[in-house]
Formats: C-alpha cells, sequence, structure tokens
C-alpha cells in the first residue's frame, strides 16, 4: 500500500529554481532513501513536506489510512540532533508529545518502555551534554518514533558523527527499523549509507534537483556487520558512476 | 558543544583567592605609600583611615544606603520588567521592532549629565527621578540582551518544533524564551552594576538621601576619606548585588554547560 505519494512537485525558493518536477512514492513500511550531492534540495522536499514552505507546483498525498488523527502525517528528524540543552534526555524524548498537548506523565509512560531499545536506559534523568554523540542521535530518533507519525523523515541523521559512532549507528538503524517496519524517508550524500538501510533509493540531481534514477535495492539483509555482498557492492558502483557523471555533466 | 565538567565543590573560594590577594596587594600598597610619603590625609587618606570612618559613621552610611538600594532595585526591577515585555512584542511584531529599535539607541546617546538635572527637574527630589534615571540606563542592555538570546535561538530547534505543529507561541515558549536566559542573565549581571552607577548619579543631581548626596556634602566639605567610605560601600553594596544576579544564573540554568558565559 502506498503511504506517501508526490506528484510533479516544484519548488522556487528566492527566485531559484531548487525542486523541478518530483515525483517519488513510499510504500507502508519501507525504507526509502534519496540520495544526491550536498546543497541539491534534498532538505527542502522534507521542508515542503513538514509544512515548513509552499511547492509552487504539484501534489503531496498521503494515504488517510495512516493518517493518524487531524495532524501531520511526518515525524522529522533534522540534521544535527537539535537536543534542548535545557531539557532533560526524557523531556528532549518527549518533546513531541507535549506539542500534541499529551501530559507529561502520560508522556513519559509512553516513552519509558522505548528507552532500553533505543539504548538510553538509565540516561533519561541526564542532559544531552553528558551523553556521548551516538546517543544523542539515538534519543534524537527516538523523539522521532514517538510522535507516531506514519512517516519519518530522517535528514542525514548520521552526518555529524565521527566515522566509527556511524557506523555503530547504521548498523543499529538497519535492525531496529527494519524489525519495526516504521515507513521511513532518509536523505543522504553517502551512497554506502543508502545502500546498506535502503529498500529503495532515489537519485537526485544537482540543484534544481531532479529524480535521475530510481533503484531497487535487492541485496540479502543484513547488510551491516558482514562481508559487503555481490549485489550491494553492483548497485554502490552503479549509484557513484550516477552521482559522477551528474557532476560533470 | 563538548561537555565540560564542573569544579569541585568549594572551588569557588579557592578560585576566588587570587582576586581576593590582588585587591589586599593594592590597599597595602596604597596604606604604605601615604605612610612613607607623609602625604596629607585631606588630599589622600589612607585605606585604614577609610575603613575607621566609615565605622564611626556606620549609622549615617547606613541609612544613606537604603535609598540608594531602595532606587536602584525599584529601576532595575522596572526596567528588566518593560525590556522583557517589549522584546516580546518586538520579538513577535518585527515591524514595531524597526520602528522602535532608532529610538531605544538615541535614548542610549543621551549623556546623564544633562538628563538627571532633567529628570530632578521634572519629577522632584522623590524617588521617582531615580528610578527613572536607572530604568533609563539598564533597560537598553536588558533588552538587547534578551533579542540577541532569542537570535541565538538554533534554526535546526525551531524547525523542530514547527514540524512537530508547534504555533508561533509554543515556538517562543519552547525554544526562543529558554534560548535566550545566558544572554538574559549576563545582561543581568552587567546592568545591576550600571543601575547602581546610575542610582548614585540621580541622587548626585538632587535628592534628599542616598549614597550620592554623601558623596556630594563629603566633597563639598573637603572630606576625601567619607568620599571614599561611601565608594567603599556602594562598591561592596554593588558585589553583592551582582553575586545575586550570579547565584540566580547558576540556580536557574547552572546544569546547562553548554556555551554562554558561566
Amino acid at each position: 500500500m502506498t503511504a506517501l505519494s508526490i506528484d510533479n512537485l516544484s519548488l522556487k525558493l528566492g527566485g531559484t529554481q531548487v525542486l523541478d518536477d518530483i515525483s517519488l512514492h513510499v510504500a507502508e513500511g519501507e525504507f526509502v532513501s534519496i540520495l544526491g550531492p550536498s546543497g541539491c534540495g534534498k532538505s527542502s522536499l522534507f521542508r515542503v513536506l513538514t509544512g515548513g514552505v509552499a511547492a509552487d507546483r504539484g501534489e503531496v498525498r498521503v494515504d488517510p489510512a495512516a493518517r493518524i488523527g487531524a495532524g501531520s502525517a511526518f515525524a522529522f528528524m533534522p540534521q544535527r540532533d537539535a537536543l534542548m540543552p535545557w531539557r532533560r534526555i526524557i523531556d528532549n524524548i518527549t518533546l513531541g508529545l507535549e506539542v500534541q498537548g499529551i501530559s507529561r506523565a502520560d508522556a513519559r509512560a509512553l516513552a519509558e518502555p522505548m528507552l532500553p531499545e533505543f539504548g538510553l536506559a538509565g540516561f533519561d534523568r541526564h542532559y544531552p551534554h553528558e551523553l556521548s554523540g551516538g546517543m544523542r542521535q539515538r534519543a534524537a530518533l527516538l523523539r522521532t518514533i514517538l510522535q507516531g507519525r506514519p512517516i519519518q523523515l530522517l535528514d542525514e541523521p548520521f552526518g555529524a558523527l565521527d566515522a566509527l559512532t556511524r557506523a555503530g549507528m547504521q548498523r543499529w538503524l538497519e535492525r531496529r527499523f527494519h524489525a519495526a517496519g516504521w515507513t521511513t524517508i532518509l536523505v543522504t550524500h553517502d551512497v554506502r549509507e543508502a545502500v546498506a538501510l535502503s529498500d529503495r533509493i532515489y537519485v537526485f540531481s544537482p540543484r534544481p534537483a531532479r529524480v535521475v534514477r530510481e533503484i531497487r535495492v535487492d541485496a540479502p539483509r543484513p547488510r551491516l556487520g558482514r562481508p559487503m555482498s555481490d549485489a550491494s557492492r553492483r548497485i554502490e558502483e552503479q549509484l557513484l558512476d550516477i552521482l559522477l557523471e551528474q557532476r560533470t555533466a | 558543544m563538548h561537555s565540560r565538567y564542573r569544579p569541585p565543590r568549594g572551588g569557588a573560594l579557592l578560585r576566588g583567592t587570587p582576586a581576593l590577594l590582588s585587591v589586599l596587594c593594592a590597599l597595602l600598597i596604597w596604606e604604605a605609600y601615604v605612610r612613607v610619603s607623609g602625604i596629607s590625609p585631606l588630599l589622600l587618606p589612607a585605606p585604614s583611615q577609610v575603613l575607621r570612618q566609615i565605622w564611626s559613621s556606620r549609622e549615617m552610611l547606613w541609612a544613606n544606603t537604603v535609598p540608594t538600594i531602595r532606587a536602584t532595585l525599584l529601576g532595575f526591577a522596572l526596567s528588566v520588567s518593560v525590556a522583557f515585555i517589549l522584546s516580546v512584542l518586538l520579538d513577535f511584531i518585527p515591524r514595531l521592532r524597526r520602528a522602535l529599535f532608532p529610538v531605544f539607541i538615541i535614548s542610549q546617546t543621551l549623556p546623564l549629565v544633562a538628563i538627571a538635572p532633567l529628570m530632578v527637574l521634572w519629577f522632584g527630589f522623590d524617588l521617582t527621578p531615580k528610578i527613572l534615571l536607572v530604568a533609563l540606563v539598564t533597560f537598553f542592555p536588558m533588552l538587547i540582551a534578551l533579542a540577541d538570546g532569542y537570535a541565538s535561538t538554533e534554526p535546526e530547534v525551531e524547525e523542530l518544533l514547527r514540524s512537530m505543529g508547534a504555533s508561533r507561541m509554543a515556538v517562543y515558549r519552547m525554544a526562543r524564551l529558554p534560548s535566550s536566559l545566558p544572554y538574559f542573565f549576563a545582561g543581568l549581571r552587567i546592568s545591576i552594576t550600571y543601575a547602581v552607577v546610575a542610582a548614585i548619579f540621580a541622587e548626585y543631581a538632587g535628592a534628599r538621601s542616598g549614597l550620592g548626596i554623601v558623596i556630594l556634602n563629603a566633597k563639598n566639605s573637603f572630606r576625601p576619606d567619607l568620599v571614599l567610605a561611601a565608594v567603599a560601600v556602594s562598591s561592596a553594596m554593588t558585589l553583592c548585588l551582582y553575586g545575586v544576579a550570579a547565584l540566580l544564573q547558576r540556580l536557574m540554568i547552572g546544569h546547562r554547560c553548554t556555551g554562554g558565559a558561566a
């Protein structure tokens, strides 16, 4: 079942064309990546979806069955963790619920059973600066999931992490998100990350962003934590070729 | 943005020791100079003499410190309240900000020497002109601190809140206001010291009592020891108020440990 379909979406910001006739779809439970060079307008697509900017043309349709209540269909995780330094981890995690008007006690009751899975058990009373980069990122992910929205939007969630922490987080995310079947769109410029995590990948061109290719990743899972399969390797090569071609074109 | 650790408890006294020592040193050099050079106490009294003067005039000094504290605190409270209310209005209405900010900047260009006597002329010798002068001097630094504080809000945090469906008011309450607190307290600590100076200046321009009047009278009767006694009292008072502001900061945002003034 299609959870989200975007048809012929165009966006201009300050006179520059940012998104040019973008069409894509995401099935329920699917993990889709948007892969493109830095600054190509991937994040702008998320801003359209979360209502930050209005598109000039095109349509965004969310499966009505997937919508809960009147709220947005999307839970958004920005590039940096955006944890509030003045809030304890538990209060950062429940931020979305608080905005939705859920009482603090109810929000905590929802969050607490999720803490162990996200490796945050025992850290809920800490402040963000007391946590490692990986833990902060998992807290930001839990804050996203906990909003209970049908579709998760992750904007380069591991961009600010060191290489080792990032590798650990990618393994964790692959296991966790596929076990849970959360419908997810991941924006990234990291080819390996996109191949390891995604069911499907849309390749965006440099600005103005167009969809230049759609690739289904059929490599066996888990893809991380063991020698890379030939299928993964082949797709990585293919994607890298497309991205580099785009650059010289 | 790496985590920083708070110094161990009881460290405050230890860290204050160098400052205490340097002040003590300066006083000792001063004392030694006065004794060795035999300079007239009518020109430069020794610290020990100033100290004796404080003790012998303690009742008079205290009676005149109370009105100064009152003017300082009332004026400062007025200034912080108005600055806060205006900062919220200006934050929500950018057009108002463009209209009013130049006026506030002009208010800061007015020389106190001219304004203080005018205030006394208009509002008399009572508390009102002192409160107004303190507010005039401290209002703008507080407003700037708050406005800069709001502007320091991380764009990602605001974007996140909006994606969650937060209203403009909720974004202010949950992100902009807490982000401004380190700036607010930095402004508070600086402005409270200006506030004391402004209050004394206002008294100097015309008052029935207060440290400003003590200084004026002592100067007119060639009593530098009494002038310095009043100065010492006002310094002590300023330090206490600064300490209260710093304590408030520690209580409110001491746990954050990120960026801003420590």
